[in-house]
This record gives C-alpha cells, sequence and structure tokens, in this order.
C-alpha cells in the first residue's frame, strides 16, 4: 500500500493568527460597552469608520502588492488596528480625522514596510499620533462622563458633519480628561489633592476612565488567561508607570498624583495589555519584553509629568518601538547547553 | 538516596497523549513472517559487511553482516532459514531511498545458532568482558536514534549516574510503558548490568507521571530484588523530555554542554528498552534479533504493541493489529512529532523502529497556508533548546548562512514544538532541517575548495623555491667564473654558464606552463 508524504512534526498548529486576532477583539468588548455606557455612542461611530476605512485600504495595498486579498483580510489584524485607534478617539471625532488616523495606520504604518508581520511601528499608534498631531484640537474635546452627552443621532451627525447641534457651543458639550485637568490645573498652583475633589474624578482616577480601565484590565486577563499574551509586558508596563509615580508621590503627593491614578487613567490599561502587547512591533525575548515594557511605562510618567502631551502612551509606545532592534540584541536568550 | 527536587528544562509542551488504547493493550508476539529483510546499516555509522552469501542457510541470531568501524553493530539474523539476496530493497529512512539489505526466507523452524551462551550470574564478568557481550550482540539504543550501545559504554571513568529514559514523551508511542508494565524485571536486570558495566552504583530511571503502573510495576520489581542503587523518579509529561538533554536537566538541573556529551557532565543515558535487550543480551545469550513497536494510529484497525522479529515487513504488523481502516492515509515511523513518511508498507521494522504510525486524515490535517510571522516569540516561548525559531526562520529565509549559525541553528534538536504553537502555521522545523543540509553543502564546498587553494599555494611555493636555488648557483657560478678570468678555464666556465642560463630558462618556460 503506497502512503502520501507528510513533514514532520505531523501535529498541526493549535492557533492561528485570525484566532489570536479574534480574540483580542473579543476581549475589548467589555470595555467598549463600558465606555459606550459612560461617553456615548461616539466610540461606535469612530470604530465602525476606522474599521471600514482600515479595511479597504488593507485590500487596495494588497491588491496593488499583487497579494491574495481576502485570504489576509481574515486575519483581522487590520481590524485589530482600526478598533484600537478607535479607542484612543475622543468620542467626538468628525469621520475625516478617524478616516485619516486609519489610512496612515495601514496604508503607511503597515502596507509600506511589508505588511502584516514586518512593520516596525504599532500601526495604530503611529495613526493616533498623525491626527494627534494635525488635529490637536479635536483631539483634546472629550466628553464628560456626566451623562450629560449628546443623542446618538446627534452624535451621528457631528461625526458625519463636524458640526454641533446649533443651540450648543463647545464648551457645553466637552471637557478635558482628568489627565489633562489635572496638568492645567497643577499649572495654576492647586495641588492634587484639591484637584481631585472635583465631579471629574472618581475613586482613584477619572469617573468613568476608572471603570472604562476596569473593563479594559479584564479584557486583558482574558487574554493571559487564553494565552494570547505573556504577563511580561503588560506587568512591565504597570510597574514602569507605578514605580516612577510612586516615588514622586511619595516625595511630594501635592504635585504628584497617587500611583493608582496614572494606572487608571488615560490609556494605561489599555497600553499594557492590548497596544504594547502588539507582537509584531514588540521586543520577543522575555527579558526584552520586561525591558521593553518598563521603559513604556516610564516614557508615559515622563510625558505625563512633564512632557507636551496630557497622555504619552502613544509616543513612549513609538519610541519604545524603536528600540526593540536594539533591545532584541542585546537580551538574545542562552541557548542550551552554551555558556552565559 | 532521595531526591529532593526536579528542575524544569526550558520550553516544551503539553500533547495530548493517544496511548492509551495501544498501551491498555498487553504484549503481542507475532509470528515470524516468510521473508525477512536485514538492512546492513541500521544506525549513524558505518555500513556493516554482510559475512554471508546468497544460497547459505541461517539460524536464528546468527551473525550475519559484522560491524566495518567502531561506531557500528553486528547484524543476525532475526530467525532461521536461507540467506536469498544481498541486494537493495527499500529501508525506513528519511531519505526514502533503497539501501542494500540481507534477505532472508524463512524456514518456520526458528532453529537457534547457539552461538551465544546464557549467562548464569552477571557479577562473573568484569566491566570489559560485559561490554564485548553487548558488543557482540549488536545491541544499539532503542529510543528510535539506534546508537550502538556499546560505544556508548565505553564512556570510561568519571560517571556519576547512570540515567535509564523512561520518559516517552511522544504522543503516539508507548513502547517503553507496555515494555515496563509487562516486563520490568529486564529492565531491573538491564540496569543492573549496565551498572556493572559502567563500574558505577548510582541509577536513576525515569519514568512520565501519567504511566502510573508502567512505574508501579517496576517499583515493584526493584523492591523485589531488595536493589538499593535504583531509583525509579516521576518526571512530568511534557514533550520533548524523553531527548537525552531535557531529561538531564530535569533531573539534575545541569545542562550538557552545546559541543558536548552528556558523559562530559558525568551522566550516561540509555533507553529502557536498550537496558532491556542488554539483560536479554547478556543474560539470555540473545542478540538483538526482535524488539517492540507501538503500532497505532487511526489508520489500524486494532492499535496495540507487538513483539517483532527485526526485518518483519511493516505490512505484516498492521495484518496483526486488524488491518488498516479506510481512515489510513500516511504511514509514518517514530512518532507524531519527530517521526517521518514511509512511502510504503513493504519497509522492514529495523533496530530504531519504536512506532509505526498509521496516520488519518484526522491525525495528520493538511496544513494551512502559511502566514507571515508576527513575531509573537511563542516557538522561542517552546523552543527546548533555548533557540529563536523567528530569527532562525527569518535568516533561513533570506538565504543568510552566517547568521544561521550565529543563533545555533545546530542546537536545533526539530522537535518541532515550534512549529506547533506558530499562528502563522509556518513550517518552522522543516526549514531549519532544510537549512542544516544547505549549510552543511556549504562547509563541504568550502572545505574542498581550501584544499584546493592550499594545493595551488603550496605548489606555487615550491616552485618558487626552486628557481631561488637555482638562481644563487648560477651567481655563485659566475662569481667563481670571474674570479678565474683570464685563467685557461675561463673560457671554458663562460661556456658553462651559458649553458646553465639556457637551461634554466628551459625550467622556467616549463614551469610557467604547468601553471
Ligand atoms: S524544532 Fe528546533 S527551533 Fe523548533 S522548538 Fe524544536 S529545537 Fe527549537
Ligand atoms: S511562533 Fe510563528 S509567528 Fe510567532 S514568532 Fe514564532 S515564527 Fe513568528
Amino acid at each position: 500500500m503506497k502512503f502520501a508524504a507528510t513533514v514532520p512534526p505531523h501535529v498541526r498548529p493549535r492557533t492561528s493568527v485570525t484566532r489570536v486576532m479574534g480574540e483580542v477583539l473579543l476581549a475589548l468588548v467589555p470595555a467598549t460597552a463600558a465606555w459606550v455606557w459612560f461617553f456615548g455612542p461616539g466610540l461606535l461611530y469612530n470604530m465602525a469608520i476606522a474599521a471600514g476605512v482600515a479595511l479597504a485600504c488593507e485590500a487596495g495595498a494588497l491588491a496593488l502588492r499583487g497579494r491574495a486579498v481576502l485570504p489576509q483580510l481574515q486575519d483581522l489584524s487590520a481590524l485589530v488596528t482600526a478598533i484600537l485607534l478607535a479607542f484612543c478617539l475622543p468620542p467626538l471625532t468628525p469621520w475625516w480625522i478617524t478616516a485619516t488616523g486609519a489610512a496612515f495606520a495601514i496604508l503607511f504604518a503597515k502596507q509600506l514596510y511589508g505588511g502584516l508581520g514586518y512593520n516596525p511601528f504599532n500601526p495604530a499608534m503611529a495613526g493616533y499620533v498623525v491626527v494627534l498631531i494635525s488635529f490637536p484640537e479635536a483631539m483634546t474635546r472629550w466628553l464628560p462622563p456626566t451623562g450629560a452627552t449628546l443623542g446618538a443621532w446627534e452624535t451621528l451627525r457631528f461625526t458625519l458633519t463636524g458640526m454641533l447641534p446649533g443651540n450648543l457651543g463647545w464648551d457645553a458639550v466637552t471637557g478635558a480628561t482628568p489627565l489633562d485637568d489635572l496638568r492645567t490645573q497643577l499649572s495654576l498652583a492647586r495641588t492634587v489633592g484639591e484637584i481631585r475633589g472635583g465631579e471629574l474624578y472618581g475613586l482613584l482616577g477619572g469617573r468613568g476612565w476608572e471603570s472604562i480601565s476596569a473593563f479594559v484590565a479584564l479584557g486583558g486577563a482574558y487574554l493571559l488567561w487564553r494565552r494570547i499574551i505573556r504577563w511580561h509586558i503588560p506587568v512591565a508596563v504597570l510597574l514602569g508607570v507605578f514605580v516612577p509615580a510612586a516615588f514622586f508621590w511619595l516625595i511630594n503627593p501635592g504635585a504628584y498624583p497617587p500611583p493608582t491614578f496614572h494606572l487608571v487613567s488615560g490609556a494605561t490599561m489599555l497600553c499594557a495589555f492590548f497596544i504594547a502587547t502588539d507582537p509584531v512591533s514588540a521586543a520577543t525575548s522575555r527579558t526584552g519584553r520586561l525591558v521593553y515594557g518598563f521603559a513604556i511605562g516610564v516614557l508615559i510618567f515622563i510625558i505625563r509629568s512633564w512632557g507636551g502631551y496630557p497622555d504619552g502612551v502613544a509616543f513612549a509606545v513609538l519610541l519604545m518601538n524603536m528600540a526593540v532592534p536594539a533591545i532584541d540584541h542585546f537580551t538574545r536568550p542562552r541557548t542550551y547547553g552554551h555558556a552565559g | 538516596m532521595s531526591r529532593a527536587r526536579l528542575w524544569h528544562f526550558h520550553g516544551g509542551l503539553k500533547l495530548d497523549s493517544r496511548t492509551a488504547r495501544p498501551a491498555s493493550e498487553p504484549l503481542l508476539e507475532i509470528p515470524v513472517p516468510p521473508r525477512l529483510v536485514l538492512p546492513l546499516s541500521q544506525h549513524v555509522g558505518q555500513q556493516a559487511e554482510a559475512v554471508v552469501s546468497p544460497g547459505e542457510r541461517v539460524l536464528r541470531g546468527q551473525p550475519i553482516a559484522r560491524p566495518s568501524g567502531y561506531v557500528a553493530a553486528k547484524v543476525h539474523a532475526s530467525s532461521s532459514g536461507t540467506v536469498v539476496a544481498i541486494e537493495d530493497h527499500p529501508v525506513p529512512h528519511p531519505s526514502g531511498l533503497a539501501a542494500p539489505c540481507i534477505i532472508i526466507e524463512t524456514d518456520g523452524l526458528d532453529e537457534p545458532w547457539g552461538g551465544y551462551e546464557p549467562l548464569q550470574d552477571y557479577c562473573t564478568l568484569d566491566g570489559v568482558e560485559l561490554r564485548a557481550r553487548v558488543r557482540a550482540a549488536g545491541v544499539v539504543g532503542l529510543g528510535g536514534a539506534a546508537f550502538p550501545t556499546a560505544v556508548k559504554l565505553g564512556a570510561g571513568a568519571g560517571l556519576k549516574m547512570l540515567i535509564l529514559n523512561g520518559a516517552e514523551c511522544e504522543p503516539y508511542i508507548c513502547c517503553d510503558e507496555v515494555l515496563l508494565k509487562e516486563r520490568p524485571e529486564e529492565v531491573l536486570a538491564g540496569a543492573q548490568v549496565l551498572l556493572r558495566a559502567l563500574e558505577i552504583d548510582r541509577c536513576c530511571i525515569a519514568i512520565e507521571e501519567d504511566k502510573p503502573l508502567a512505574r508501579q510495576a517496576l517499583e515493584a520489581a526493584i523492591a523485589a530484588a531488595g536493589e538499593t542503587r535504583i531509583e525509579v523518579v516521576s518526571v512530568p509529561a511534557i514533550y520533548p523530555e524523553g531527548g537525552e538533554r531535557q531529561l538531564i536537566k530535569v533531573l539534575t538541573g545541569e545542562e550538557v554542554p552545546a559541543r558536548g556529551l552528556p558523559p562530559d557532565i558525568g551522566y550516561l543515558c540509555h533507553n529502557v528498552g536498550t537496558a532491556a535487550a542488554v539483560a536479554r543480551a547478556v543474560l539470555g545469550g540473545e542478540p538483538l534479533i526482535s524488539r517492540i513497536v507501538t503500532v497505532t494510529g487511526g489508520g489500524v484497525a486494532r492499535p496495540r504493541n507487538l513483539q517483532v522479529r527485526l526485518g518483519t515487513p511493516i505490512a505484516a504488523l498492521v495484518a496483526a493489529c486488524g488491518g488498516y481502516t479506510d481512515e489510513a492515509r500516511h504511514l509514518l515511523m517514530g512518532g507524531a512529532m519527530m517521526g517521518f513518511p514511509l512511502p510504503d508498507d513493504s519497509v522492514p521494522v529495523v533496530k530504531a523502529t519504536n512506532c509505526v504510525v498509521v496516520a488519518s486524515g484526522e491525525d495528520i490535517q493538511p496544513r494551512a497556508p502559511a502566514m507571515p510571522c508576527i513575531r509573537c516569540g511563542e516557538c522561542a516561548e517552546v523552543c527546548p533548546a533555548q533557540l529563536l525559531p523567528q530569527q532562525l526562520y527569518w535568516h533561513a529565509h533570506a538565504g543568510e548562512l552566517d547568521r544561521l549559525d550565529e543563533y545555533h541553528l545546530f542546537d536545533c534538536i526539530e522537535c518541532g514544538c515550534c512549529d506547533v504553537v506558530c499562528p502563522s502555521q509556518l513550517p518552522l522545523t522543516q526549514y531549519f532541517r532544510y537549512a542544516k543540509t544547505e549549510l552543511w553543502a556549504r562547509d563541504r564546498d568550502r572545505a574542498r575548495s581550501d584544499l584546493a587553494r592550499d594545493r595551488f599555494e603550496s605548489r606555487r611555493a615550491r616552485i618558487e623555491a626552486e628557481q631561488e636555488t637555482r638562481r644563487r648557483r648560477l651567481e655563485e657560478k659566475t662569481r667563481a667564473a670571474n674570479a678565474a678570468r683570464g685563467d685557461e678555464d675561463a673560457r671554458k666556465a663562460m661556456i658553462d654558464e651559458a649553458l646553465e642560463r639556457v637551461q634554466a630558462r628551459r625550467d622556467d618556460d616549463r614551469a610557467d606552463d604547468d601553471k
């Protein structure tokens, strides 16, 4: 009897890129729900626009490069980029800003480098930084977590036209994020204690924000449990934020918020579990990931405390993306049986 | 002697064991087939030389091929009959090529040769004599690599411990488990002989913790014999723990140097099946003519373990297990992780045949198309050699052979762990195997051109040296001639000089032509 050949190992891979990306998307569902609860449906519109543009750009680029379009779209990586980008944008973002970010992320940060697996920078963060620099004002217009938001229909109209309902001005609708507010107020010589008494703040961080962070962390725990990500980067990022934050807070609690505030504010949790863990642009060895994550955390703290932007996540990640080849080089594991 | 702790080796995988069914069946000895096909080369090292010729009658256990070098083993007739041919026949080898085999038509009498005496008490022989008996019996490692056992036993002084490897971690293989369950005394006796042959008194037998029955049987045998030098250790069931480098790490926490062997750090590993074969050979006077083979997979009706004469065609094994099912798609020798495919079932069982997997389409699914590497690093997490498969893949893909060396490609044990976890479905192991052959080929080419260059350069140096001596000789003669000018001989000297010059020029021309 004759048999068909096959090559060892004959056991097939247990997972796929599609599954990895799919689990990431699934893990973001609770955080998305919490977000909509606090800040209204703007996120969903942003997600839809970012996803549409990202997929279209990915398909177009793949077609231009003569690749099989459908199988590669199914890897869901463009979708993950789009969703993460949407998570970073304020709920009231006109569609062209979202579209610019998504298009840049896919076309420039990903496909120009050769597509999935070849991009040195995190595409979502690259896209976000482009719109942050291009549309600085729009990027600071967040909604207050008080429920006094625009309705679904009005939000959609704003997203599509960039116009607020006639009777409302920006001041009536939007506010700063807690991180932003804290910066401004600190520069007015108020103390952290006084500032955090305001209605923008909750138990640990900003109202709403801290809950969303909790749900993001829950999603992260799910990814850890499913072994989609390993613990090294999340723990290192959180430590990287926590350690310097605790140090400065202990020295001068009036001028520096407590470390827990940093952990649950802005995109810290999202960064720790979903952004810095993007495998393609992260360091690869265990030690490398600890270094990479910790440095991102420290950079986040530095940019928040003394830099020009209220939240430093995107810059911290992109800066460390640049350092990845060096980190990988210096943290190569010792091969079995080879001396130190 | 009690063990405080076990260590971990890096990486590895928990694989779903598929051995429950075959391991629960009793061992079955199958009849001698009408034709035995015994390859002359059954392991690494030199091919054996046939000492019989076609037409000759041979008896069970009679040597039919002798080792032609140090790293080699005898081949014995595995039953009585007539040698009908010594010719090329398909053999189980990854290359798929045919190789020289001795083919015996059996006579059903299974008449013993009687050239090897059983031994009542192994303690009457010393290490050297015991090793000689092992060597004469053609015993090789039965774990799959088939390295001649006597060569390993010559490891020399300074050994701390003998390790018997019962950590079968391939998901389909259970021949050692069944051996331990059914014939623990044989393994124990083998361990005792090996200890004496090595002149040490410490042995550790590692059994995976998901095989409690095997462990209990062995422990009972040890207790009954009152043997205190031998300890059984349960090790976690993690693939590829059966690799000796991994097992040594788990048991001792020490690492075998990359370019070294276990004896360099005081350990010697043998498979438990090898130990049993040593016992049969040394005590029973039975050379290695049969072994236990696991026959399993969705393509065979009744998976089980068989005691098989070497040289039996795989088809006979499958028949003894109830034949093929409709699901039979692939035939493998060795396990599902490291085994290789066989093109057809006419190939014989050899000393290295620990397992035959008749895989169904469900056992081995087609590979999904490969995606680009997403640098997830999972491959590095599971690599027991602590390599960076992802980097190796990158450089192999780009054909950067020098970088492969730098990333220790040759430390890859081809265990396949990286493949199994790669979400991008990259056939990493295949790449590494291919890259190794490329590197070997390059080194061979390089050695060849180095040799050619050396030859060319030494020849040039020789020619230059010759010219130099000639020139000097000429100078001296000229000087002598000048001094003698005016003498009667002056003219003669000048003629000599001219003649020399002509001769020299002619030599030079010839040397140039040679170039
Ligand atoms: S096949 Fe080689 S590279 Fe892959 S896990 Fe095994 S030893 Fe490591
Ligand atoms: S497991 Fe596959 S995708 Fe992940 S780093 Fe290794 S080679 Fe790349």
